[in-house]
């Protein structure tokens, strides 16, 4: 299936209401699948586990699992690139610990989500898992060039870290997956933050981001601007938050990460997909 | 020799709307860290400017229900980091904190002190008291104290967002907690780059995921540092 159109079946706004009564209908049975996924066991347990599931009580909830699948995407694709960057060598010994456990949580999130799709009765179809991550010789290779490898990490965690926060939402019926969702959020910020800091920046996301990452081209930096769009706002559920502290703006806008849309996330992935 | 001036020339600027007794306390303290019993002598006189002081603080809470009850948790909980941070600020931080550790610990500072301000006008009429906390087991002077009750509080809170966030039945509240969660995460992870550099999430191997904690243990956590007593049994359980 192609990659766009996998994406495109996942925007679920226009569901006829009978769809609706039978997503809502499922709410139970996510319960009972909740209770699987249960922290520790979840990455250990063998996938024949979730075979035991009522696969049939899921058959109709297309949107979470367009939901898990566009996270998978996601997680396939930082799996790779952790793949090909211990293997390649580029990596700094001082940092080798740093980037084999990224590897690691990230091949933990691919398994847990392939095991979770599958066990809502949904499959694996179109979900992209081959990469080009010079997106096609636009960019220099990141597995021979070290900073550029920890610039494009620091771009794939921040925009993982904003891909989960903008579909939380859509996961606001289904508890346990809510809270699993989030749990891989934390984990993605936390590498984040290390990554930025091996770069000599700050954790957080701030005023240095915003017009892409510098230092590569101006094709890199206007393709990882994309990554920081919108990331300046300083206005939640209705308060101007700059109008009730004394904390400089700067601070304001680094206090909270953004949510990307599911397109944005695309838009800016796209060009690293091959199949 | 420690000064507020990183590498790049920004120079520390406590926040606007505090008195200048303040702000001169904080450069004479981060141009000389002086000795602890200069510290302490010329700290007592700030205790006013930290929040658990505030003599209008309840003597207890009750945190509401609903998405209500959660956010008055959230607010209690930025509450306390607020203060931590606040009093690790006005006592100078701690002896041989580095330009960088003061840094990141300030950074972490604002970042709570807007968290705190963001749920106290979001709440409005609903919002909880200002809580009263009780830090006496931290010991301020030293780095290894002061950055492991950080790390706590940072561990803590991602642990408290990602137990709430699923008993949030608005879309929007749910958003804004994945909003502030993730960079009390960054926070987390920040702070353990300072006690152990490039020896990120080794304690995260075996399964990749962060931790996700109900409000009850979470405030049963928490309760050694908070005098207030807080009533959590309106919160929705599930």
């Amino acid at each position: 299936m192609d990659f766009i159109k996998l994406f495109d079946s996942f925007n679920t706004d226009n569901k006829s209401e009978e769809e609706v009564d039978i997503y809502m209908s499922r709410k139970e049975a996510f319960r009972k699948l909740g209770s699987l996924t249960k922290k520790v066991a979840l990455a250990s347990l063998p996938v024949a586990a979730f075979t035991m599931m009522p696969k049939m009580a899921f058959a109709q909830s297309s949107d979470v699992i367009g939901v898990l699948k566009f996270a998978l995407t996601l997680e396939r694709l930082e799996y790779q690139y952790y793949i090909e960057g211990v293997d390649s060598g580029i990596i700094n010994s001082r940092h080798q610990n740093v980037f084999m456990a990224i590897r690691e949580h990230e091949r933990i999130h691919v398994e847990l989500l392939e095991a979770t799709i599958q066990a809502l009765g949904g499959n694996l179809d179109g979900v992209p898992s081959m990469f080009d991550f010079t997106a096609g010789g636009v960019f220099p290779s990141p597995f021979s060039n070290y900073q550029l490898f920890l610039a494009l990490s620091q771009a794939l965690e921040d925009t993982g870290v904003r891909a989960y926060k903008g579909q939380a939402p859509n996961l606001i019926d289904n508890d346990e997956l809510l809270k699993v969702a989030l749990q891989i959020h934390a984990v993605e910020a936390r590498h984040a933050s290390q990554v930025r800091r091996i770069r000599g920046r700050k954790g957080w996301i701030t005023e240095e981001d915003y017009d892409g990452i510098d230092g590569f081209g101006g094709t890199f930096m206007v393709a990882s601007s994309a990554v920081y769009a919108g990331e300046k706002n300083t206005t939640h559920v209705g308060v101007e938050v700059t109008d009730v502290t004394t904390v400089p703006v700067m601070a304001v806008r680094e206090a909270w990460d953004e949510p990307l849309s599911m397109q944005m996330v695309v838009d800016i992935v796209k060009p690293f997909i091959v199949s | 020799m420690l000064n507020f001036t990183d590498s790049k020339g920004k120079g520390y600027k406590p926040d606007q709307g505090l008195g200048s007794s303040r702000r001169s306390f904080l450069q004479y303290s981060g141009a000389a860290l002086a000795t602890s019993a200069i510290l302490l002598s010329g700290c007592e006189q700030f205790e006013e400017f930290i929040p658990p002081k505030n003599p209008n603080s309840p003597k207890k809470v009750n945190l509401g229900s609903g998405d209500i009850g959660i956010l008055n948790y959230a607010y209690a909980l930025e509450q306390l980091e607020a203060a931590f941070y606040t009093k690790v600020a006005l006592l100078g931080f701690y002896i041989g904190a580095s330009g960088e550790e003061i840094k990141v610990l300030e950074d972490v500072r604002q970042h709570e002190v807007a968290h705190r301000e963001f749920y106290e006008a979001a709440l409005g009429n609903n919002a909880i008291g200002k809580l009263e906390f009780d830090f006496s087991m931290v010991d301020f002077r030293d780095r290894n104290s002061v950055l492991q009750t950080a790390k706590t509080f940072e561990d803590l809170g991602v642990a408290a967002y990602n137990g709430a966030g699923p008993l949030l039945t608005n879309p929007d509240f749910l958003v804004v907690a994945g909003k502030i969660v993730s960079v009390e995460a960054r926070h987390a992870e920040a702070i353990y780059d300072l006690i152990a550099p490039n020896d990120a999430f080794v304690d995260f191997i075996s399964d990749g995921l962060d931790e996700a904690l109900p409000p009850m243990q979470v405030l049963q956590m928490a309760a050694p540092f908070i005098v207030t007593e807080i009533d959590a049994s309106n919160l929705p359980k599930a």
